[in-house]
């Protein structure tokens, strides 16, 4: 259901008049909304479980745990912490302006546009909500339009749950992206990928709107060689489930790429081998727990990115591509060519390209001679190599012998860094991202500083330094004539 | 230096291919990582105090020939602020680059995480005439605090600060990670054209839009600080005086009204306004004396451009007969005196835009609560400020007014105080500095989460179930409780 350019701005017309209205600013408002976004997740589990497999195959598992699951947990947190993130935040002000008192105040932006992206559209669509009311804004949700089914639960239920005055979903393709974003919002949060990224910041900066762009990256594993079979073992289910057991690969925090030791590159295929069975059976396609391609542009994406004869060469594992059930099995690479553009492009699906190096040290330059990643995984007990790593090399985020549990952290920031984003969220940083940061200074009319004023002179001119150095030992001698 | 190589070197032209290859080489010596050791950003952050140590007079000079700066002006609001930053820059550091614990949860148990700083890496800076010094250094102090390897572009408009820049930085500081560009559109363009780890730009928001525009090609993350009409509201039952001389000192005391948190204009209630205007012309006569034209203690308008443009603003139809004190000008000197305006028209060419000059209007409402509605009405600006005893006032003040920053009962010391973030919002600008701000502006927080191999939990992998979704809810609430009921078997869930 595509708007009119007179509907979106009609929208946008009361959704700034209700800003105005001061109603989102109240604590019991952006409470109220938060706990109905809460009983909205719980009344709608099934019809959520069933969207996301209509529109991706996604297991009611694996649904809960990326989607439901996060989103309850990220309202309660706020709903715990909302007070205290509203508090007003005292400074400290130096001696020389005493008596005076200094705060910073936290106040919305106004009206924001959220854009969420087709693979998690429950959650990308719903966490920033949650900053942006903790937050006290009014905001227009725009959802993927690739997630058809989830796009249209967002539009229905919305409504009967949150103050449809203050948070309206509006639903559409590409025009309609287009016009949402000629209209001035006081903040744009987008998730998607860096070309569209690029434009919604384009089009931010012809009303000097701020941004937080969630974009992506080739997210690199780099594979210390282990020795305890228990490691290995833990190691490769935990890359199986930072790659075909999310979203079958297509996240964007997900596990893009290997970088492992030539040595130990066989042990490794064969216990993904192993691990891939264990999780998905014989024949993966008839697993229920892996998800599907979200629709057919991206499946021949990723078939075009097989075709390349010399990566077909490469692949050591699966390779099976099912066009009518848009369905590609777990498929593993060994070291296709680096300029194919399989190693060049996000991936974004259940391919897994292998890259065999002499020594896991060069991991590091590898991954600096490319764009900065939303996320590295490290899988190491080097404590060196760790901290090698840690500083050389640059990402959103940076996690050692796990991938995406960041997502399970309010306490980190989620963000990334050069291409793979702007700005940050999750927790706090959620309210923050969606916040002015007022600075409020208070004086009072008592104990005025004469050597303030001009007429300038020498005597003023040495107090002032000394009072901007807050040197107020010599200040003191100055005014008590004593100093020469 | 011959002259004629000196010629040759005016005469290169600063195209996109030399901004290229500008970054390229600052992008090399950042990836070394030369500028990410502690050693390196403190002997940077030494070598700029040492500059401005020995250099003060140069600066003054500098600034006199731009600007006709009073000494005072440019040895406290630019050198000594400056000083100031560096100092609290040195004395931090450390604590600033220390990475921030942050307390994990259960639902991740083993795991420990911190939040590590990072800098960008090549970032360009880009500083406007106003405050040529301080504008330029103050964010370059933050740049390399964060580890960053720069390039700072002065403004153009301000010829001798900018060319005084480039021969300081060139001899004080490492100029294989520190560059400065001097150059007008053409130059900045070519900087522009490139990608930057990270932008910062002082000045309007009409070419705010066009850096923001810039950026967005290379999803480069920008600070941008501007301006806007900061008003200030005063209301009766203060002491007079002293509002009256502070606020003189915000406007006429900034580089005479050329500061983007000068105060723009006053709004009073039609009781208040004569005495209000009373005591502003005595206290501008006892500052400047009866012909402020000749005093040495107002900076000049910067140049004919702005002369023009200021003088149109008077010369408008709509508030001709409005001008109640001052309003002499003398176009040699580009010299205009404290002129103030009664009850100009809201649709007039004054009350359009940021004046940024010696020109102050005062509006009169019939309630001073009046004064709130019409500031929202307008863009949000860089600062707002109120004169006030009352405390109502000052909460309704807080909580309705949107600006960068609020003062209350004083102008423009916020700048001073760097435990406040400064910066504006919409119109007056994105993001903020000074202080740890200034640090936090220029650097990437990562997210490093580290766990073990042990407290692996089956349920986060296929085959799913309905088993696992049961223990997944409980995993996920982070509820101890519902933790061990769940593995008990005894949840309900």
């Amino acid at each position: 259901m595509a708007a009119a350019m007179g509907e979106i701005e009609d929208k946008l017309a009361e959704l700034t008049q209700t800003f105005r209205s001061g109603i989102t600013k109240s604590v019991a408002w952006r409470k109220n909304q938060l706990r109905a976004l809460i009983e909205l997740l719980q009344d709608n589990e099934d019809k959520i479980f069933k969207a996301l497999h209509q529109d991706l195959g996604k297991h009611p598992v694996e649904t809960y745990r990326d989607e439901i699951g996060l989103i309850k947990k990220s309202a309660k947190y706020a709903l715990s912490c909302l007070d205290k993130w509203m508090a007003p935040k005292k400074r400290r002000l130096p001696l020389l302006f005493f008596p005076a008192s200094g705060e910073v105040v936290s106040e919305p932006f106004g009206v924001v546009l959220i854009c969420s992206a087709w693979n998690f559209p429950i959650n990308l669509a719903l966490e920033p909500l949650i900053g942006a009311i903790a937050a006290g804004n009014t905001v227009m949700l725009k959802p993927s339009e690739l997630a058809v089914e989830c796009a249209s639960f967002l539009a229905e239920t919305i409504p009967l749950y949150l103050d449809c005055k203050a948070i309206k979903v509006t639903n559409g393709g590409v025009d309609v992206c287009e016009q949402l974003l000629q209209q001035k919002w006081n903040k744009i949060f987008f998730t998607g990928n860096p070309r569209v990224g690029s434009i919604v910041m384009s089009a931010a900066a012809k009303h000097l709107t701020p941004v937080t762009l969630e974009l992506g990256g080739k997210c690199p594993a780099i594979l210390d060689t282990l020795s305890s079979p228990l490691d290995i073992k833990v190691t490769v289910k935990r890359i199986i489930g930072g790659k075909f057991a999310s979203c079958n690969g297509q996240v964007c925090v997900g596990v893009d790429y290997i970088l492992v030791e030539k040595k130990f590159a066989a042990t490794l295929i064969e216990s993904l081998k192993t691990t891939i069975k264990k999780f998905y059976g014989e024949n993966p396609k008839d697993s229920k727990s892996i998800s599907r391609i979200i629709n057919e542009y991206h499946f021949e994406r990723l078939r075009k990115l097989l075709e390349d004869p010399l990566v077909a060469d490469a692949i050591v594992h699966g390779g099976l591509l099912d066009k009518e059930n848009l369905f590609i099995e777990p498929t593993i690479l060994l070291d296709p060519p680096l300029d194919a553009e399989i190693m060049t492009e996000e991936i974004f699906g259940p391919i897994l390209p292998i890259i065999t190096l002499n020594n896991i040290q060069e991991s590091i330059e590898f991954i600096n001679s490319r764009p900065k990643p939303l996320a590295i995984y490290a899988f190491t007990k080097d404590e060196t190599f760790k901290k090698q790593i840690v500083s050389g090399t640059s990402s959103g985020s940076l996690i050692f012998n796990d991938t995406l549990v960041q997502q399970l952290c309010d306490v980190l920031p989620f963000g990334g860094v050069g291409q793979s984003g702007i700005g940050r969220y999750h927790g706090h940083y959620s309210f923050e991202t969606f916040s002015h940061e007022k600075a409020i200074m208070q004086r009072s009319f008592f104990l005025e500083l004469e050597p303030r004023y001009p007429p300038w002179n020498d005597f003023k001119m040495k107090f002032l330094r000394l009072a901007y150095d807050f040197d107020y030992f010599n200040l003191l001698l100055l005014l008590l004539g004593l100093k020469r | 230096m011959g002259s004629e190589e000196e010629t040759k070197k005016k005469n290169e032209v600063f195209d996109a291919e030399a901004a290229s290859l500008f970054v390229k080489e600052l992008r090399g010596t950042f990836a070394s990582g030369k500028t990410k050791s502690y050693g390196w950003r403190v002997s940077q952050l030494k070598s700029l105090m040492k500059m401005l140590n020995e250099r003060e007079p140069d600066i003054v000079d500098a600034l006199r020939q731009d600007l006709d700066k009073p000494e005072l002006e440019s040895s406290i609001y630019e050198v000594a602020l400056l000083k100031t930053s560096i100092k609290s820059a040195l004395k931090e550091l450390k604590h600033w680059m220390t990475p921030e614990k942050a307390k994990t949860s259960i639902t991740t148990f083993p795991s420990s995480a911190e939040i590590v700083p990072e800098p960008f890496g090549v970032v360009l800076i880009i500083s406007p005439w106003n405050y040529p010094f301080l504008l330029s250094l103050d964010p370059v102090v933050g740049a390399i605090a964060a580890g960053n390897a720069l390039v700072l572009k002065p403004s153009e408009v301000a010829p001798a600060s900018s060319s005084l820049l480039a021969k300081l930085v060139g001899e004080y500081m490492d100029l294989s990670s520190i560059r400065v560009v001097e150059g007008a559109v053409a130059e900045t363009s070519a900087l522009l054209d490139q990608k930057w780890d990270k932008i910062c730009y002082t000045g309007n928001s009409r070419v705010a839009r066009i850096v923001m525009a810039a950026a967005a090609k290379h999803l480069t993350p920008v600070l941008l600080e501007l301006g806007g009409k900061s008003p200030v509201v005063f209301d009766s039952g203060i002491n007079l005086k002293v509002a009256c001389r502070r606020m003189i000192m915000g406007k006429w005391g900034c580089n005479n009204g050329q500061a983007c948190i000068s105060p723009d204009h006053i709004i009073t209630t039609k009781d208040f306004a004569p005495k209000l205007l009373e005591s502003l012309k005595n206290e501008l006569e006892n500052f400047y004396g009866k012909n402020p034209l000749e005093s040495k203690d107002l900076s000049r308008i910067v140049n004919s451009n702005h002369f023009a443009r200021l003088s149109k603003l008077l010369d408008d139809d709509k508030v001709s007969g409005k001008i109640v004190h001052g309003g002499e000008r003398d176009k040699n000197k580009l010299r205009i005196a404290p002129t103030l305006l009664l009850d100009v028209p809201r649709d007039s060419l004054i009350m359009s835009e940021e004046i940024f000059g010696p020109l102050l209007p005062i509006l009169t409402v019939d309630k001073i609560e009046d004064s709130f509605d019409i500031i929202n009405s307008g863009t949000k600006p860089l600062a707002a400020y109120l004169f006030t005893n009352n405390k109502k006032l000052k909460q309704q003040f807080v909580e309705t007014v949107s600006a960068g920053g609020l003062v209350i009962n004083d102008t423009a010391v916020h700048l001073a105080v760097h435990s406040l973030p400064f910066g504006g919002v919409q119109e007056s600008g994105m993001g903020a500095y000074h202080g740890k701000f200034s640090f936090d502006v220029f650097s990437h927080k990562k997210a490093v989460l580290s766990r073990g191999f042990i407290g692996d939990v089956p349920v986060r992998y296929p085959p799913y179930t309905k088993g696992k979704l049961r223990l997944l809810k409980v995993l996920i609430s982070g509820s101890l409780l519902g933790i061990i009921r769940a593995l008990l078997g005894w949840s309900k869930a």
